[in-house]
């Protein structure tokens, strides 16, 4: 019996390994057409494609932008824009790649690649955010506003801030419009409540996606800036997206979504990648050695040996066993491919 | 006139360039491939199974993917958004990766549990499920250039897990324009370059053999067959022919 082993790299024999090797197949050898069976797979999978098409469609819930967000919940919109301005916000303390936030990168010990790699998209908040787009307003109430603001010491203006952030916490919207209660804010209150009406008209989704050029294809920052904010999270809890609903492999409404990537989710549901602040690296690391593993099945000794011990295949080759079972293995009948 | 379009056979009779690396690659690559190991029409009778129907179930679901991706891109990422027509495409494009997920899934556990990497067919297997990772970043970032509420919510999620590795600093997921050229140039090719090598690995290497229970345990061989499985015919050789 003639075997397909690796190649020796010396002479030397080498010893049978039934997880590596195999007996070359001498049985017989039946007609199998190759293209015909391709052609209806191809035509089955196009009908079943059609008909899930026909009756399911697709999902495609309307973007949010900044407009829909500020005219939906103007007030969980200045409390977000008020953090991007006194530099507070999640994306303000994200860290690399935006920003260089002290004890903001994830690590595993001493294995810290986000801090290693640094800022590659810097993102400084208050300017892009509220103090850039501010400026191309022409109201004067609104120039004034920000010129103050600009030209007060860093204590003044942590004082403005400290006090608009306590009173937009009890702020209401009446018919849309934000009214925040009176206090000692100075300038902040008409930057913001003027940042909140430019979000309303659209000019700021606008500006922010063509800071640099005309053609904007980059969305990160207005998508940063939105993000920060609950509305956005919101919507994505009623939607079973949350990361604690396995929202990674979900999609909105009943739809399929992503279900390969359930094991990377399932991570995110215990300890202690569930709580740790390093969550994150974790996980990944968890998947690049499972990832590893399952591609170097073939040289690991123990786990090459799953498939031969846990004897599945005889499901698979059941009627090669029941013909070397019966004794009907119908030696040398082949005239081969 | 009689061009050598009318006699096929002239480029054939022609003496050879046995030096040039045109010959040399047309030489390695029937060596390795000849016509009748690349499109065989018999298989190893032990090839009776519908597991082996998912291999290629998934290469035909990967055309429909490829086919409904490419009208998609003839009209426009917005297309979609606006077009019923596109709504139907896209659905089309969305389903059909399902079904190549589903099959190639279902294809990767069958060949772990017949350990398909056996008698020199790691490479078969290691191109596999490198095939099914790019897969997976290749539907990724197809999520993420849906320009809607849910791309938008998986991005924004999944900036956190990528920026942790440090990869966000070059693969910026908020960023549309770069995963749309990504999911449409670059992870589709390397998919289409794994899978057309993977396919190819199975065709040199044939089809796994099932497991051989009939030998006895702690049994020894001398293996110096650097060979693959024979495609040639071949008469079956009395047990322990050379065991």
């Amino acid at each position: 019996m003639t075997t397909t082993a690796d190649p020796p790299r010396s002479r030397k024999a080498r010893r049978f390994n039934p997880d590596r090797d195999v007996e070359e197949w001498h049985g017989r050898y039946e007609p199998y057409d190759l293209i015909k069976e391709f052609l209806i797979a191809l035509v089955v999978v196009v009908v079943l494609v059609v008909g899930l098409a026909a009756v399911f469609s697709s999902p495609d819930e309307k973007a949010v932008t900044l407009a829909s967000w500020s005219r939906s919940d103007p007030v969980d919109f200045a409390q977000t824009a008020i953090t991007e301005l006194d530099g507070t916000s999640g994306t303000a303390t994200y860290g690399p790649p935006y920003n260089s936030t002290s004890g903001s990168s994830q690590s595993i010990g001493p294995f810290s690649p986000e801090s290693w790699v640094g800022v590659h998209i810097p993102i400084d908040t208050a300017s892009t955010d509220v103090i850039g787009p501010l400026q191309t307003q022409r109201a004067p109430a609104t120039q004034a506003a920000l010129q103050s603001y600009q030209s007060a010491s860093p204590a003044q203006q942590a004082q403005w801030l400290t006090a608009y952030e306590k009173a937009v916490a009890d702020a209401t919207a009446p018919g849309g419009t934000l009214r925040v209660p009176p206090g000692r804010y100075g300038p902040v209150g008409t930057m913001i409540g003027s940042l909140t009406a430019m979000a309303q008209s659209g000019a700021l989704d606008t500006q922010l996606l063509s800071t640099h050029e005309f053609y904007g294809t980059d969305d990160t920052k207005p998508l940063l800036f939105v993000a920060d904010g609950t509305y956005l999270a919101d919507l994505a809890q009623n939607q079973h997206l949350s990361g604690d609903q396995w929202g990674m492999m979900n999609e909105t409404g009943n739809y399929p979504g992503q279900a390969w990537l359930w094991l990377y989710t399932l991570w995110y549901q215990v300890p202690p990648m569930n709580s740790s602040s390093n969550g994150d690296l974790q996980v990944w690391a968890i998947m690049m050695v499972l990832t590893l593993g399952l591609a170097l099945v073939p040289f690991i000794p123990g786990l090459r040996s799953i498939p031969r011990l846990s004897r599945v295949y005889r499901l698979i080759w059941r009627q090669h066993y029941r013909e070397l079972a019966g004794g009907v293995r119908a030696v040398g009948a082949a005239r081969g491919p | 006139m009689t061009t050598i379009a009318d006699k096929p056979d002239a480029v054939i009779d022609l003496p050879e360039d046995a030096h040039q690396l045109t010959a040399k690659v047309r030489h390695a690559a029937l060596d390795a491939l000849p016509p009748g190991r690349l499109m065989p029409d018999r298989q190893p009778a032990y090839v009776a199974s519908w597991i082996y129907v998912f291999g290629v179930v998934t290469v035909a679901a990967l055309s429909v993917v490829i086919a409904t991706g490419m009208v998609l891109a003839v009209f426009g990422p917005a297309w979609w958004h606006e077009s019923p027509t596109g709504l139907f495409v896209n659905s089309l494009h969305l389903w059909s990766v399902e079904v190549f997920f589903f099959a190639m899934v279902v294809h990767l556990w069958g060949k772990f549990f017949m350990a398909a990497w056996r008698g020199r067919r790691r490479a078969t297997w290691v191109t596999g499920v490198v095939s099914f990772v790019v897969s997976v970043g290749a539907a990724f970032t197809g999520y993420l250039s849906q320009q809607n509420f849910d791309s938008q919510w998986i991005s924004t999620q999944a900036k956190d897990g990528i920026n942790s590795t440090g990869a966000g600093a070059i693969f910026n997921v908020t960023n549309f324009g770069q995963m749309l050229m990504w999911h449409i140039v670059l992870l589709p090719l390397a998919v289409g370059v794994l899978v057309g090598g993977h396919i190819l690995l199975v065709r040199r290497r044939g089809v796994v053999p099932p497991f051989a229970e009939t030998a006895k345990k702690g049994r020894t061989d001398t293996a110096p067959a650097d060979t693959a499985p024979p495609f040639e015919p071949v008469e079956a050789a009395p047990a322990g022919d050379r065991s």
